[in-house]
């Protein structure tokens, strides 16, 4: 009966309150582990098949700690509303840890919030966090999925029989760009005939679109799809009902294609999540800038799925040991698909160069225009 | 009966039936019917609790707490209401004409958008009085001109109203983007398109002693003006009557056409001066975000208040409450962010159905017959 239930979980809370009070008197033990009271807020559905359910499932591995209650609210725009579902966690529900997981959520939400609550702290999931411009209590935190893509391309690179990779994007910004980049980067390291046939729909949200792009690249040849859109559901599932191959992205969407799934990029927020618990519990200062690829532990990529051959699984595995070791993906000059030089440095770059957090083109070999 | 008993009974008759009691019948039937209403919506809302074996009494216990229970709360509802008073006085101005005009968020998209582009060469000019002066104009003017465009192909070309306006809001949102992402984007921000942003010192500021911008007061203030100008002028007489009947208002020598126009320009204006609010006081910058469905709670808050321009004040509240409380809910029960969008479609399906008791029930309407068609 559900009015038992109510009426039990509400004993149950009010038993948990009185045990509180009188554990107050035990202070050293609540002085050695703090408690930590994550707030995230999502710009979408927590079981979106990509980018928030990545952190959804992140975080949801934190509340197993002893020490750590999470309270966590979806669908929320990036309006005036953010802010308030902010607040409203740390006014009604005391959280001390603020996690602001959409890229617009930062100015001037999370910054009017971290202003206004010195006590909190605030974090937001992109490198926008500056010193000398944001609140010492906000900060940011970024994994750098290319890293993962650049995976995803190795794997492809073997798989693909075609030799056509097929890409649906969202809109030409500088993190799907590089996401693009390093897709082909990573299959033209194992194959040199790779090209990336590119498509954008414009939003980040349009699965009709996603849908039509799909088909439209199975169409053309591609043999292998993958995407960076807010939720690949619809093109893998549509790869899989082409009967070809496809690559992930954001989280785990092995499930969606049994027969052609190769691999996925994936976040891992587990690692930065759980790092600035134990930093709170143990009373610390939380780092205000913490980004990383799989030199620090921050991506994954999703386990081999039927359509991974096993050349492609073993060239997989030496190139995430390759960037665990920290060895450059660019090791020398870069054209894009014009023939310009877009990176010029003879030595290449460093895997987490800032340089190419601003990456403004396609790389030579990718079929398709930002414009 | 003896004749002093009759005459007695005849004056209490008409004691009963005076107009002055017909109007407080009358109105106690505006008040009696959507109160009605609500209650119904939150009963059946609560079967639909029980059968998640969900408690409806911590539902609304974490309405009240979340929308209404402490300042913070009042803040977060008031936030909210403001832009939606304006947009839903888009829908109730025309409605007053007999049209049906849902494109609330078209206009404030667009009027919004207009106004962080007439800023972007003067942020940091030193002259912010300036600036939104200009800015409020221009999002009152685009945000008037796009819902007149509705009304004038309604009045000139024929074309369903309804349909024009949600067709005009995809095509606003359309043209913010594509300058947005094109002309009028600031380099400055590589990841998420959106024009130059206003100086944090040049933004308007809170209302004092809440956490509420300026915007809830012009919000009041258009929803008082409107009923002026709808309830109490000859000019919103005329729209009734045009509303009633055109052919007759016609015929009596009403500019029909005119107040069509007229009437959808204020409308707009209305929209775009929410768009205006969203910009000045809380964006500072025109980006997808601007559309953020403001303009569709519009429509279902100008139904819920009869598209009577006060009461669209309170409804406007309580449905802020209701969205302020949305993350409460989700927080405490576990229950999903669409519960909060099921209550509002339930309540709105239910109030649309209360529609027919209007004049029907004797309480209200002594000489009302039920079986009136």
């Amino acid at each position: 009966m559900p009015l038992d239930r109510f009426s039990r979980r509400s004993f149950l809370q009010g038993t948990a309150a009185g045990a509180a009070a009188l554990s107050l008197g035990d202070i050293k033990l609540a002085a050695a582990q703090a408690k930590v009271t994550i707030g995230i807020v999502y710009v979408g559905p927590k079981d979106d098949f990509g980018w928030n359910q990545a952190h959804a499932v992140s975080v949801a591995a934190l509340r197993s700690l002893p020490n750590v209650s999470i309270v966590e609210e979806e669908n929320v725009p990036e309006t005036a509303a953010v802010l308030k579902s902010m607040e409203s966690m740390i006014n009604l529900e005391g959280a001390n840890l603020i996690l602001a997981t959409s890229f617009g959520y930062f100015n001037p939400f999370m910054v009017d919030a971290a202003k206004k609550y010195p006590k909190v702290t605030f974090r937001h999931a992109a490198p926008l966090w500056e010193k000398d411009k944001h609140p010492a209590n906000a900060g940011s935190y970024f994994g750098y999925l290319d890293q993962a893509h650049y995976i995803n391309g190795v794997a492809a690179g073997l798989a693909t029989k075609t030799n056509k990779i097929g890409f649906v994007a969202a809109k030409p910004i500088s993190s799907v760009l590089r996401n693009i980049n390093s897709v082909l980067w990573g299959a033209r390291s194992v194959n040199p005939n790779v090209t990336l046939q590119l498509i954008f729909t414009g939003d980040w949200a349009l699965p009709v679109r996603e849908a039509e792009a799909a088909n439209a690249l199975a169409g053309a040849g591609c043999d292998i799809l993958t995407c960076h859109v807010d939720s690949p559901k619809v093109v893998i599932e549509t790869a899989e009902r082409r009967g070809i191959m496809s690559l992930g992205h954001n989280a785990s969407q092995a499930t969606l294609a049994p027969k052609g799934f190769i691999t996925g990029a994936e976040y891992k927020w587990e690692t930065i999540y759980r790092s600035y618990a134990d930093d709170i519990a143990k009373g610390q200062p939380v780092p205000n800038m913490l980004a990383g690829g799989y030199e620090k532990d921050m991506v994954r990529n999703t386990a081999y799925g039927a359509g991974a051959p096993e050349a492609a699984r073993k060239a997989a595995d030496a190139a995430i040991a390759d960037l665990k070791a920290g060895k450059r993906i660019l090791k020398g000059p870069v054209k894009d698909n014009k023939g310009a030089v877009a990176l010029p440095s003879a030595d290449g770059y460093d895997n987490l160069d800032r340089v190419l957090d601003g990456m403004n083109f396609l790389a030579d070999g990718v079929v398709g225009s930002i414009t | 009966m003896t004749d002093i008993a009759r005459s007695a009974s005849a004056a209490s008759q008409s004691v009963f039936d005076s107009d002055w009691m017909i109007r407080v019948r009358r109105g106690s039937e505006a008040l009696a019917i959507p109160i009605a209403a609500l209650l119904v919506s939150a009963l059946l809302f609560s079967i639909f609790l029980l059968a998640l074996g969900k408690s409806p009494a911590q539902f609304y216990q974490l309405i009240w707490l979340g929308g209404f229970g402490t300042g913070f709360s009042w803040s977060n509802t008031l936030l909210r209401a403001a832009p939606v008073m304006l947009t839903a006085l888009a829908v109730a101005i025309p409605a007053r004409l007999g049209l049906t005009m849902i494109g609330g968020e078209g206009a404030l998209v667009l009027g919004g958008f207009t106004a962080a582009a007439i800023a972007i060469p003067m942020i940091g000019g030193g002259a912010p009085i300036v600036m939104h002066v200009l800015m409020f104009a221009g999002a009152l003017a685009v945000g008037a001109a796009w819902v007149g465009i509705a009304g004038a192909l309604r009045q000139f070309r024929g074309v369903n109203e309804t349909i024009s306006t949600l067709l005009l809001s995809y095509i606003a949102i359309a043209i913010m983007n594509f300058f947005v992402e094109g002309a009028l984007r600031d380099p400055a921000d590589p990841n998420k398109p959106s024009t130059k942003a206003l100086e944090s010192v040049e933004m308007i500021g809170k209302l004092p002693g809440i956490d509420v911008h300026w915007g809830l007061v012009f919000a009041i203030v258009a929803c008082v003006a409107v009923y002026v100008l709808m309830f109490r002028t000859t000019f919103g007489f005329a729209c009734k009557i045009a509303g009633g009947n055109a052919r007759a208002a016609l015929a009596q020598g009403l500019p029909v056409g005119r107040l069509v126009i007229v009437a959808t320009l204020i409308a707009g204006a209305c929209a775009g001066m929410a768009g205006y609010f969203e910009i000045a006081a809380v964006h500072g910058k025109a980006n997808a975000s601007l559309a953020s469905g403001y303009g569709f709670t519009g429509i279902l808050v100008a139904f819920l208040a009869r598209q009577h321009p006060l009461a669209i004040m309170p409804v406007a509240i309580l449905f802020g409450g209701i969205a302020a409380a949305g993350g409460i809910i989700q927080r405490r029960m576990g229950l999903p962010d669409a519960t909060v969008l099921l209550l509002q479609g339930l309540t709105f399906v239910v109030l649309l159905a209360s529609e027919t008791f209007y004049g029907r029930l004797t309480l209200f309407n002594p000489k009302a017959r039920t079986d009136r068609t």
